[in-house]
């Protein structure tokens, strides 16, 4: 007869793997949020904007930026040996919409991140979250040369709902970026209990 | 006359076959299962695969790989394959049974100890 002891301990635990999405228009630092935490270079496709997508894709305000990410875009930072979170950012242009679906699909939650130049780039991303009841908190990412607005000033030109966190931060700071999504994670489990509060209410 | 610089060498020129002849140009997996991209992959142990099986060798490689438990997207990155091939691939292997995928959450996240463990965790990095 073939008899072994349970050995707990030659189970393999299979890690937990969760993710949080990173959202806002072209040119807004979504990469390099990323790539400030993440323990793996920021996986991506970057195609160069040609003359013919410059129209499709405006950069007015971000003159700097020649390339744009087109494909899949993920960090990863392991939390424990058998927990790890993944970033993954949105494809910036709308004809890559078709990818947001799997994206958001058990996620945690979204970052979108904003530049107040060009505030209206983040109104796609609020509706799709929204829609989709997905938690979500706005991360206003500092450029040097553009205007500082108060939270509540952002919270009304965004027409955000007062629950929806509105942080400030700077994408290329590691401790911010950190603070960034210690913020959403304690979002989400706020928005869960007032669900279940309002489930249990009737 | 100077070279063109916007000319390619070695890895930046790509690949030299063809991302999806791998897949034999399947862009979609077999099974109706479908392969989260944070979902885990793990070989399993010895598997007596079934006689229909046919192993190419990006299989043979990914399998290799999930001996230790892996994302979707970390064997494509590690693989240098494209993430809709690699689940092509993945989800082959695991309709002959040589690997088991461990889904990652599906619609949304609800566990609040596990939230929790990630909040405590990126406290702590």
């Amino acid at each position: 007869m073939d008899y072994r002891p349970f050995d707990p301990a030659a189970v393999p635990v299979v890690p937990a793997a969760l993710k949080i999405l990173i959202a806002g228009g072209f040119g807004v630092g979504k990469t390099t949020l990323v790539g400030a935490v993440s323990e793996i270079r920021p996986l991506r496709t970057e195609e160069e904007l040609s003359d013919r997508s410059i129209g499709i894709d405006d950069t007015t305000g971000v003159a700097a930026k020649t390339t744009t990410t087109v494909a899949m875009d993920f960090g990863r930072i392991t939390l424990r040996t058998d927990l790890t979170l993944y970033l993954f950012g949105t494809p910036g242009q709308e004809r890559f919409w078709f990818m947001w679906d799997e994206l958001a699909y058990g996620a945690i939650g979204a970052v979108v991140l904003a530049d107040t130049r060009r505030l209206s780039d983040c109104f796609a991303a609020i509706d799709y979250f929204e829609q989709r009841l997905i938690p979500f908190l706005i991360a206003v990412n500092h450029f040097d040369d553009a205007p500082g607005y108060t939270g509540d000033e952002i919270r009304d030109a965004l027409d955000l709902d007062p629950g929806t966190p509105v942080v400030s931060c700077d994408a290329r700071q590691r401790e911010s970026v950190k603070q960034v999504l210690v913020s959403l994670v304690r979002h989400t489990i706020a928005a869960n209990r007032s669900i279940r509060e309002r489930a249990s209410a009737g | 006359m100077s070279a063109p610089k916007d000319r390619w060498y070695d890895r930046d020129a790509g690949p030299v076959v063809r991302p999806y002849a791998v897949t034999k140009g399947r862009t979609m997996p077999a099974s109706d299962s479908f392969v989260g991209l944070i979902d885990m992959v793990i070989a399993q142990d010895r598997p007596l695969l079934p006689a229909e099986a046919r192993l190419n060798s990006e299989h043979r490689r990914l399998l290799a790989m999930c001996r230790h438990p892996g994302t979707v997207v970390d064997l494509a990155s590690d693989a240098g394959l494209p993430v809709g091939v690699v689940r092509v691939l993945l989800s082959d292997l695991a309709a002959w049974g040589a690997v088991r995928v461990v889904q990652s959450p599906r619609g949304r996240v609800i566990d609040e100890r596990l939230l929790k463990d990630v909040l405590d965790g990126l406290q702590a990095l």
